[in-house]
């Protein structure tokens, strides 16, 4: 990415646009972001949002319930097409959740001041994506209440899962991920909630902050064993999240169906993750600092380094496109010829159209300053980009699987309103997680915020 | 002249920047006192080299949880597949070892974080309900938000409460306190 302007870290950006607004102390950050949590009251808008939220909760339970009682043929899935939404939507939210760990891990190993005010709540965001994410392979299998039978345990049958399909690895690596970043976000939380149990004005409100900052109080000893474990987790979840998406990716390409079977789905996946989860950081951000007056902390730059940060993985993406386009055509495979076509002409390409729209041309944009420091430009791009790489994962399950080898197997699929009820419901849940978020827990982390303070109070010296 | 109690815990006192507490750490530890703890709202840069902190013990706990992660998530899987229930796949080796590499690798990282996470716990003795210093008012409302203070401890062989609250406010600290544990 070559853009004409001084490196980031120049004096000169840092002074139009810094991580921080100058003046902040270490008082003035801890109460301006405790005090989001312990007393401002509830607002109108606020109530609203998760009224509506929780709404969509109801639906997702109806549309779950219902699934339970009828089973999966309440979905447009059939044979050949047994991959519909479910499978869309789970690897939609798990790259979603990439982002969140992104930011967190990587750009805390690269020592990116920047990450400081937005990294709690993009994990947050993780947290949730993966919860949502969980839900769909888990209803797929249209038996829950047998899920356990992926997980090893001594049955009475004697049987063991097949290590050796990707579908188990899916299994370890979701329920792995969703761990690590559970921790993750703990151990970063446990000194905020300290914070918090000793600003909390009343018994319940200290007991219950009190219990989960576990009599936290900031001692030197502790501080140096924390930070070890912090590096040490952010050193383990930065493989972790690229090993992920690259076995999700395992489900699609060791299949032998056409469209799936290409070795560079890993990395494209991995790449797809990222500019998703970006996506949605931002479309959570902008709204967030908006509501609650943040943007002394949530600055331009934040927005902007995320724009380019999009651009650059929305270029890998394209990279992915064009490579997957080419490759099938100089192989010389006729089905894979044949599923290029059928992406360009098929049933289904307004879908691959709006998808090169969505993910390739419209990003282009991000090119632009003017654009990338438009609050809402970046908020449309932000949810166009998320609707792109919806539309890829569709474009890859539905058109492989309607037009595999056979003529005799080709099949169409179409969603019913089961299959929009249940994702509109995940959509619903996961906004609802934020909305609590961000009521009981700091959305931005003080100690870090503390940790910035006493950095740019020093380089002003 | 204050009396030492049989349960003081020791003397407290306060600094309003981390260079002070730095400073005061070196001090503490110049005029021969060992046990002394400091306390700051956010990791201080350079505070545990005052301290003369060493090594912690947190990455051995964790890279012998990763061990333990991916060896036993290893030979679990080829124990499975080898001995307790070998299937055979046109004819395929039963040892499909690289079939089995990302659980192995995800439980890797899997055992490696818990054992950072619990281990950094328990090291750290957390969680723990109860500590003396959250008697004193000033540490409970500042420790945690905008306030570094020092704590020279009853059990240091050295301690005299006198002698220390002298030796922090010499140091120019604030509303050096006697903590009590009761």
């Amino acid at each position: 990415m070559s853009v004409s302007e001084p490196p980031l870290d120049s004096p000169e950006i840092r002074r139009l646009s810094p991580v921080l607004a100058p003046g902040h102390t270490y008082a003035t950050v801890t109460d301006k972001i405790a005090a989001i949590v312990l007393t401002r009251r509830v607002s109108l808008g606020w109530l609203a949002g998760f009224g509506i939220a929780f709404t969509m909760v109801m639906v997702l339970n109806l549309a779950v319930g219902w699934l339970i009682i009828k089973g999966v043929g309440i979905w447009g899935i059939n044979i050949p097409i047994g991959w519909g939404f479910a499978i869309v939507n789970f690897v939609w939210w798990i790259g979603i959740g990439h982002a969140g760990t992104l930011i967190s891990a990587i750009l805390f190993l690269l020592n990116q001041k920047w990450r400081t005010s937005i990294n709690r709540f993009a994990e947050a965001m993780t947290l949730f994506a993966v919860a949502c994410a969980g839900l769909f392979p888990l209803i797929h299998t249209g038996r829950p209440w047998m899920a356990y039978y992926m997980f090893p345990y001594p049955s009475t049958m004697g049987l063991w899962p097949q290590f050796r399909s990707p579908l188990i690895w899916d299994v370890f690596a979701v329920s792995t991920y969703g761990t690590v970043s559970a921790m993750f976000w703990f151990v970063g939380l446990i000194p905020d909630l300290a914070t918090l149990r000793d600003h909390a004005i009343g018994k319940p409100k200290q007991i219950i902050y009190g219990m989960l900052a576990m009599g936290w109080r900031g001692s030197a000893r502790h501080w140096h064993r924390y930070q070890s474990a912090y590096l040490l987790l952010a050193g383990l979840a930065t493989p972790l999240v690229l090993s992920v998406h690259t076995v999700v990716s395992f489900d699609f390409s060791v299949a032998i169906v056409p469209g799936w079977h290409t070795t560079i789905f890993p990395p494209y996946f991995v790449a797809g993750a990222i500019y998703s989860g970006f996506a949605m950081v931002l479309t959570i951000a902008i709204p967030l600092r908006a509501a609650y007056d943040l943007e002394d902390f949530i600055t331009m730059r934040h927005l902007e380094n995320m724009a380019m940060v999009m651009l650059a993985t929305g270029l890998i993406v394209a990279y992915g496109y064009f490579f997957e386009f080419f490759l099938s055509l100089y192989s010389g495979n006729k089905f894979d010829v044949f599923l290029v076509q059928q992406r360009l002409h098929g049933p289904y390409n307004h879908f691959y159209f709006a998808l090169i729209l969505c993910n390739i041309l419209t990003p282009q944009l991000l090119w632009f300053q003017k654009i990338r420091t438009n609050v809402a430009m970046l908020f449309i791009m932000s949810l166009i980009i998320n609707l792109g790489m919806w539309l890829e994962r569709f474009v890859i399950v539905v058109i492989s699987l309607t037009r595999d080898f056979m003529p005799s197997a080709w099949g169409r699929y179409s969603a019913t309103f089961w299959d929009y009820a249940t994702f509109a419901g995940t959509l619903g849940l996961f906004t609802m997680l934020l909305f609590l978020f961000v009521r009981v827990l700091p959305a931005i982390s003080i100690a870090e915020m503390r940790e910035l303070v006493a950095e740019t109070t020093e380089e002003h010296k | 002249m204050i009396e030492h109690r049989s349960h003081t815990y020791g003397v407290l006192g306060e600094f309003v920047t981390e260079h002070e507490l730095i400073h005061a750490a070196e001090k503490a530890r110049e005029a021969g006192y060992r046990r002394y703890e400091a306390y700051a709202p956010f990791p201080v840069e350079g505070l545990s080299e005052a301290m003369g902190l060493k090594r912690n013990k947190v990455p051995l706990i964790t890279l012998i949880g990763g061990l333990c992660g991916g060896l036993g998530g290893f030979f679990f899987q080829y124990w499975c597949n080898v001995y307790s229930y070998p299937l055979n796949i046109a004819g395929r080796p039963l040892n499909s070892w690289p079939a089995w590499i990302p659980v192995t690798f995800e439980l890797t990282v899997l055992g490696a974080s818990l054992s950072a996470v619990f281990g950094m716990l328990a090291l750290n003795g957390l969680p723990q309900p109860h500590h003396p210093l959250f008697n004193v008012e000033r540490f409970s409302k500042h420790a945690t938000s905008d306030r570094f203070f020092l704590c020279i401890e009853a059990r240091d062989k050295k301690f005299d409460l006198a002698d220390a609250s002298r030796f922090l406010q010499g140091l120019n600290a604030q509303h050096v306190t006697e903590v009590v544990d009761d």
